[in-house]
């Protein structure tokens, strides 16, 4: 199960290194989401500072959104999801190996994005830890959830508004605990980081990761 | 489903007679369930009724809330459908449709059923709560952990179906379904603690206390309870129905396919290279 996630998360990663997808058209997407929230708050500082960590968290979900669906579109042409089929990878390796591609372009995205928090919004970082946690474990989940939900939308001639549709609001917790997690370590809400909004954010990712690997094989016979 | 065979040159005739031709074979529903079905709905009907009864005239107006106590009777008990039973009869049944031993075409259709109807509830639910909330809080909404969840409830539930109406063979689209609203039903759970958290970490207790006062008048309590008696034999009716929708709806898909193929197999066992070559010219 190791070997194949490795195995397809080093294939998905090598496309997205060779076409620059994500990093050249979903990035700046997840920049502008920053420019537009700041134009819909006003140029208030004492606002965007205080929106900061919400409209973070809401660009990493539209990001995720167009990486899943990236995720899916590079193998939808050439049969590649039949290969794997027949190349008989475990689906369990399957969807680890897609969600960590998946998780570590998200990575990538949420570095740029946290810089343009601190510089756009204004954000001061008080404490490092809760925030780097928080960010790590509301991307698994995120990535978890987005892989399984765009294996389900993959050969659907409507997969490209069901998918948002599904996934969206299966993944309202993370927004609410990231964005209350990042509220706390930018010193910006009441209440600490940790408990219970990072305790969140992990059993959401251990529960879609769960869930990922014991139906990803069936979704996969599905289609 | 309904291509042509290969060999076909000339284009199929319309299939009218499929449609006129009576409906050969109607799966029948066996004659104790059609008992049940009826008698289900004769005890909804009579208990909603006295619920109606009892709720608007024998019960008696609440002391700080007036007449408007009355919604008493029926938003908690649809509440209850809605995110419970309704729900917690889809997921379990998208359960043991996956499961392989217990995997048959009925938990499918109970699921969409209770979906569907739950969908119904859940409108109901918030639409009887917003109706509730004006008077009583000023304001329709209110972001309550309750009222958000269940929002996002009725959002994953209008999901669901959107999904059912994407065309698949029928065990794909179980399948898919099943996945979604067992990931759903995994959610629900984390959805309702997050937003909990969220209000109550800013906002001291929640606004819905006035629900259920621990004094409870003796007659307000009895008629409560056949409130959520009525409401929930409504749903079981509702289920048989649409249960029975989702069967004769299978079984009208099935004769269309059925007749476009006999059709088509008759054509092709009536076209022989004369009449091809006099009907051309």
């Amino acid at each position: 199960m190791w070997r194949d996630s490795a195995l397809v998360a080093g294939k998905d990663l090598r496309i997205e290194l060779r076409s620059r997808v994500v990093l050249h058209q979903v990035a700046p997407v997840a920049v502008l989401v920053l420019l537009l929230f700041a134009f819909a708050l006003g140029p208030d500082r004492a606002t965007t500072v205080r929106a900061a960590a919400g409209v973070f968290w809401v660009a990493v979900l539209f990001a995720t959104v167009l990486a899943v669906q990236r995720s899916f579109a590079v193998e939808a042409s050439e049969g590649t999801r039949d290969g794997l089929r027949l190349a008989g990878l475990d689906p369990a390796g399957v969807f680890l190996g897609k969600a960590a591609a998946i998780a570590a372009e998200l990575v990538v995205l949420e570095v740029l994005l946290a810089v343009g928090v601190v510089w756009l919004y204004g954000a001061h970082v008080r404490s490092v830890g809760p925030l780097v946690v928080a960010g790590a474990a509301g991307t698994v989940g995120l990535a978890a959830a987005g892989t399984l939900y765009g294996a389900l939308a993959a050969g659907l001639r409507v997969r490209e508004t069901l998918l948002p549709f599904l996934l969206l609001p299966v993944v309202a917790p993370v927004v609410v605990a990231g964005t209350r997690a990042w509220q706390a370590a930018l010193g910006t809400g009441a209440g600490g980081a940790w408990d219970p909004w990072v305790v969140l954010l992990i059993v959401f990712a251990a529960v879609y990761l769960s869930i990922g690997v014991l139906l990803f094989g069936q979704l996969q016979e599905s289609s | 489903m309904t291509t042509a065979p290969p060999r076909l040159t000339e284009p199929p005739s319309p299939p009218q007679r499929a449609r006129s031709e009576p409906a050969a074979g109607v799966p029948g529903r066996g004659r104790r369930t059609t008992w049940i079905v009826r008698a289900l709905g004769t005890a909804a009907v009579v208990t909603t009724a006295a619920t109606v009864w009892l709720g608007l005239w024998v019960t008696p107006p609440d002391q700080t809330q007036g007449d408007l106590v009355r919604l008493v009777y029926l938003h908690p008990p649809i509440a209850w459908v809605a995110l419970y039973l309704a729900f917690g009869t889809a997921a379990v049944s998208s359960l043991l449709w996956l499961w392989p031993r217990t995997r048959s075409p009925f938990w499918d259709r109970v699921a969409v059923a209770s979906v569907e109807v739950g969908t119904v509830y859940t409108v109901l639910t918030l639409v009887t709560g917003s109706v509730w909330g004006r008077p009583t809080w000023g304001v329709w909404w209110v972001w309550d952990a309750r009222l958000t969840s269940t929002a996002l409830l009725l959002v994953m539930l209008l999901g669901y179906m959107a999904l059912r109406r994407v065309p698949a063979d029928p065990d794909t689209r179980a399948r898919r379904c099943a996945v979604v609203a067992l990931v759903a039903a995994a959610d629900v759970p984390i959805v309702h603690f997050s937003v909990n958290w969220w209000r109550t970490l800013h906002q001291s207790a929640s606004v819905l206390n006035a629900d259920l006062s621990p004094t409870i008048h003796g007659a307000m309590a009895w008629t409560l309870l056949l409130g959520f008696g009525a409401v929930t034999l409504l749903f079981a009716w509702m289920l048989a129905i649409r249960y029975r929708i989702e069967v004769l709806s299978e079984h009208v898909r099935q004769g269309e396919i059925d007749a476009a193929l006999s059709e088509r197999r008759a054509e092709g066992e009536a076209v022989d290279p004369d009449r091809d070559r006099g009907r051309s010219s």
